[in-house]
């Protein structure tokens, strides 16, 4: 199911939450609404599931207009940042519960419960309660109930923000893998850039209510359309008054033309990638990042003085 | 639209319950004017009954206070076996008739109760004041205990622990970091404590004998007034307790322990 | 007012370990001991000392004479009734409590607390004079068992309402939100999520409301008149029983009145263990 939110805002009382946001998403896609906190980006994927009514714009889903339509009605999946299971149900139940609703007969709701069960690795666990399961297993369940009526598309709310940084790491291989199983759209919100960047097809970024860019990974890194995005997905630093990725600093013995003085404060060598942290003239610090071979060229050490240069100019307005 | 059904049917509930009949003794009692209800506050007798209820009380709030910080500290603080027990009889006040803890009273201080001798050394417990206080005892002691003690479980130890860290015996951890964090918890307590003893009905009509002048309470007088058709005194009376009670809804309200309110 | 807040509930097996060691212990488990023994304990096994003095025989007289078995058939059906008036409409207060928003609504979160602070008789008199003789509303119920509804519902009232409230008030919201996005209307959200996990609440506040409505007194003994085999209780029984002289046959149907609040205690108690079954790893 494709979706396409247009001209959508959402205040609250005078906060402005969503701000005339636009954006499409195509049919078996991942996408991430990525910015940081008060973005906005849990109320747009909100409004999405039908859980808040946006004050102005439209949702479209598969070419229908569901702007006003209750959650109930939308088919949406939909998994919380907390799991919001059904603590007073066992695993099995609560995966069933959609197909309950929807009064499926018995022994397909049983089968569709075990199918998924399975899918999540869960299925040692369908007599326990929630209770009894790590945070891990208990968004594995989230996941398993979500999918369990065949929605037509899944919205994730932050969905590892409650857990540790391993299982965060499992989870979304893991979630990327199921992607890849059952293809069914999916937008997941995130203010982890990394975690977007591994797991979409395409992130959304957002700020303050306003959508900044939107486009693949790649692009998002490589042409960031704002300042914003620059510093929020990937490091920059500013060189010169204008900002850099690490990658693009170029560092010489020689001054250059438009090029800054630098000391080089600490050399750190990761592997075949090296990290040399610097401080300009006016006490601001930087990271340059250079291949090896690159480092060795240079020969530097502790206290040096050199130059450093933007490898590349970009001007945002 | 379901909302305001709701709202309604809850309001209506309250009002007819509730705020209608309170309503009407401030209404009745001054149905004659003011002359009668002064005549009838001030009637000796009835300022002996207002005496009574008072005394008793000041007796019991402190006894049952000390009891429930002390019942309090050991059930959530120590290890001991039968604790289930002690919950149990201390509970058991709030399950329990008036009427049976006036008779269980009664029957222990008797004449052919195993108690009944204190009479013969010059202790007269039934008919008397002491009796009263022992019922009004009995059926306000759960309250203080039943608010420090969810209190001291979520404030934990670990204050404590501190304090005795840094040298404080046990009764200066207990004045300096105990007691104040639990001072709320105890008032609200001493204001349920206090309400209870100031309106018990049944167990004091057992045990004082209602004998006017001596050991009739305020409460029992109100029952006495009425049945000798005494109505604007029994109105009066009430009137007086119902104004006590809005001030200690009032305290109630202000005290109550967060989880508590809405 | 809570069950939660219950003596029982601190106690929990494998609780905090001893602080202040053996002597401050028993020193303090003596004070808590005797004062309870003397003021709790005594004058309950005088009383069912007596209630079996006269042996079985008598006692079972006494409980079983028409009189008393009139008492308390009146008394457990009108507390019955009583208490799943107050399931219902104790639940819709605790919910328009919780989840509306009005003006007036902290006013009317405190007058529900009301009934624990005003004295029973005084609620007695208020009910007769606005549902009796001279009633400005024009309804007369007083000396009908209905009087002893009204008036029991007057003193249980804040009970529901009291235990139900903290769990809506914890509720995750979010349940319900998932319920909703996997397709479930309102009132089935509300029977399948918010009911099973509120029912355990509602469930504390009747029995504490049972337990108070069967040992009521000062409210019902105006309004209702006390007709026996009509409108007398059993606690309007064992007063007369009293009045009369006849302590053996009061302190019989007291026995019952207390092994009536036991069962209850013990009733709420098991209900908080099945409560947190759920919450135990």
């Amino acid at each position: 199911m494709s979706i396409e939110i247009r001209n959508v805002t959402k205040r609250f009382g005078s906060f402005t939450a969503v701000d005339y946001v636009s954006l499409a998403v195509d049919t078996g896609s991942l996408t991430a609404l990525l910015g940081p906190s008060g973005s906005g980006k849990s109320t747009l994927l909100r409004i999405v599931a039908g859980l808040e009514t946006p004050d102005g714009g439209e949702v479209i889903l598969s070419g229908e207009d569901a702007t006003g339509l209750a959650p109930q009605k939308r088919n949406v999946g939909f998994v919380f940042q907390h799991y919001a299971a059904f603590k007073h149900m066992t695993v099995r139940d609560n995966v069933a519960f959609g197909l309950k609703i929807r009064k499926r007969p018995r022994q397909q709701i049983q089968a569709r419960v075990d199918e998924l069960l399975q899918l999540v690795g869960l299925q040692a666990f369908a007599d326990r309660y929630p209770a009894q399961l790590s945070g891990g297993q208990r968004q594995r369940m989230a996941l398993a109930r979500a999918l369990a009526p065949e929605p037509r598309v899944l919205l994730l709310d932050e969905p590892f923000g409650a857990l540790d940084a391993r299982v965060r790491a499992e989870l979304r291989d893991w979630l990327r893998r199921l992607h890849e199983d059952v293809h069914v759209t999916t937008v997941f919100v995130t203010h982890d850039q990394e975690e977007a960047m591994e797991l979409a097809d395409r992130v959304a970024v957002l700020n303050q209510g306003r959508l900044e860019q939107v486009g693949a990974t790649v692009e998002l890194y490589d042409e960031p359309a704002t300042e914003f995005v620059m510093r929020f997905v990937g490091d920059a630093h500013v060189l010169g008054g204008t900002l850099v990725r690490p990658h693009d600093i170029e560092l010489r013995h020689l001054q250059g033309e438009g090029s800054v003085e630098v000391e080089v404060e600490r050399i750190t060598v990761l592997g075949a990638d090296a990290r040399v942290d610097l401080v300009d003239g006016n006490g601001s610090r930087l990271v340059a990042r250079l291949r090896r071979d690159e480092l060795d060229e240079l020969d530097l050490e502790r206290g040096e003085i050199l130059w450093a240069q933007p490898g590349r100019e970009r001007v945002f307005d | 639209m379901r909302r305001h059904l709701l709202r309604f049917v809850a309001l209506v509930y309250l009002v007819a319950i509730l705020l209608a009949p309170l309503a009407m003794v401030f209404w009745r009692t001054f149905e004659h004017g003011l002359a009668p209800v002064w005549a009838a506050l001030s009637d000796p007798e009835t300022l002996h009954a207002f005496r009574v209820t008072l005394l008793v009380t000041v007796i019991a709030v402190p006894l049952n206070t000390v009891f429930g910080i002390v019942a309090g500290l050991a059930i959530v603080r120590r290890r001991f076996p039968g604790k289930g027990l002690l919950n149990a009889f201390i509970d058991l006040p709030l399950a329990l008739s008036p009427v049976v803890v006036g008779l269980a009273l009664f029957l222990l201080y008797g004449r052919n109760g195993w108690f009944g001798g204190l009479s013969n050394h010059g202790i007269q417990v039934l008919f008397a004041w002491p009796g009263v206080v022992l019922a009004v005892v009995f059926v306000s002691l759960p309250f203080v205990a039943r608010e420090v003690i969810p209190t001291l479980r979520e404030l934990g130890d670990e204050q404590e622990q501190a304090a005795q860290t840094l040298g404080a015996s046990a009764w200066q951890t207990f004045r300096r970091i105990t007691l104040p964090s639990i001072r709320w918890a105890v008032v609200y307590g001493v204001v349920l404590t206090t309400a209870r003893c100031l309106g018990e009905y049944g167990a004091v009509a057992i045990v004082s004998g209602r004998i006017v002048g001596q050991t009739e309470t305020a409460t029992l007088r109100v029952d006495d007034s009425y049945q000798n058709f005494d109505l604007t005194g029994a109105y009066a009376i009430s009137l007086v307790l119902a104004v006590i009670a809005v001030a200690v809804l009032i305290a109630m309200t202000l005290t109550k322990p967060k989880e508590q309110s809405v | 007012m809570l069950p939660d807040s219950s003596v029982a509930a601190a106690w929990r097996p494998g609780a905090r370990s001893d602080t202040g060691g053996r002597t401050g212990t028993a020193l303090s488990l003596g004070v808590v001991s005797t004062y309870l023994t003397v003021v709790v304990v005594l004058p309950i096994a005088a009383l069912v000392w007596e209630s079996q003095r006269n042996g079985a025989h008598t006692f079972w007289q006494v409980v079983s004479s028409p009189e008393a078995v009139a008492a308390l058939r009146l008394t457990l059906a009108v507390a019955v009734a009583v208490s799943l008036l107050n399931a219902v409409l104790g639940t819709v207060t605790a919910w328009v409590l919780v989840r509306d928003e009005f003006p007036g609504k902290a006013l009317v979160n405190s007058v529900i607390d009301l009934p624990f602070a005003l004295p029973t008789i005084v609620a007695g008199l208020t009910l007769i004079a606005l549902y009796g003789p001279q009633s400005p509303v024009g309804v007369n119920v007083a000396f009908t068992r209905t009087a002893i509804g009204l008036a029991l519902c007057f003193v249980t009232l804040p009970f529901v309402v009291r235990t139900v409230q903290p769990v809506l008030q914890e509720l995750d919201r979010e349940m319900e939100e998932a319920a909703r996005s996997l397709g479930a209307g309102e009132v089935t959200v509300f029977r399948r999520i918010v009911l099973p996990n509120i029912f355990p609440g509602i469930l504390s506040g009747v029995a504490l409301a049972f337990a108070r409505a069967v040992g009521e007194i000062g409210a019902v003994v105006l309004i209702s008149g006390n007709l026996p085999y009509r409108t007398e209780v059993s606690s309007v029984f064992v007063m007369n029983r009293i009045e009369s002289g006849d302590s053996a046959g009061a302190a019989a149907v007291a026995v019952v009145l207390l092994g009536i609040s036991f069962a209850l205690l013990l009733a709420i108690g098991g209900l908080r263990f099945l409560v947190t079954r759920h919450e135990r790893a």
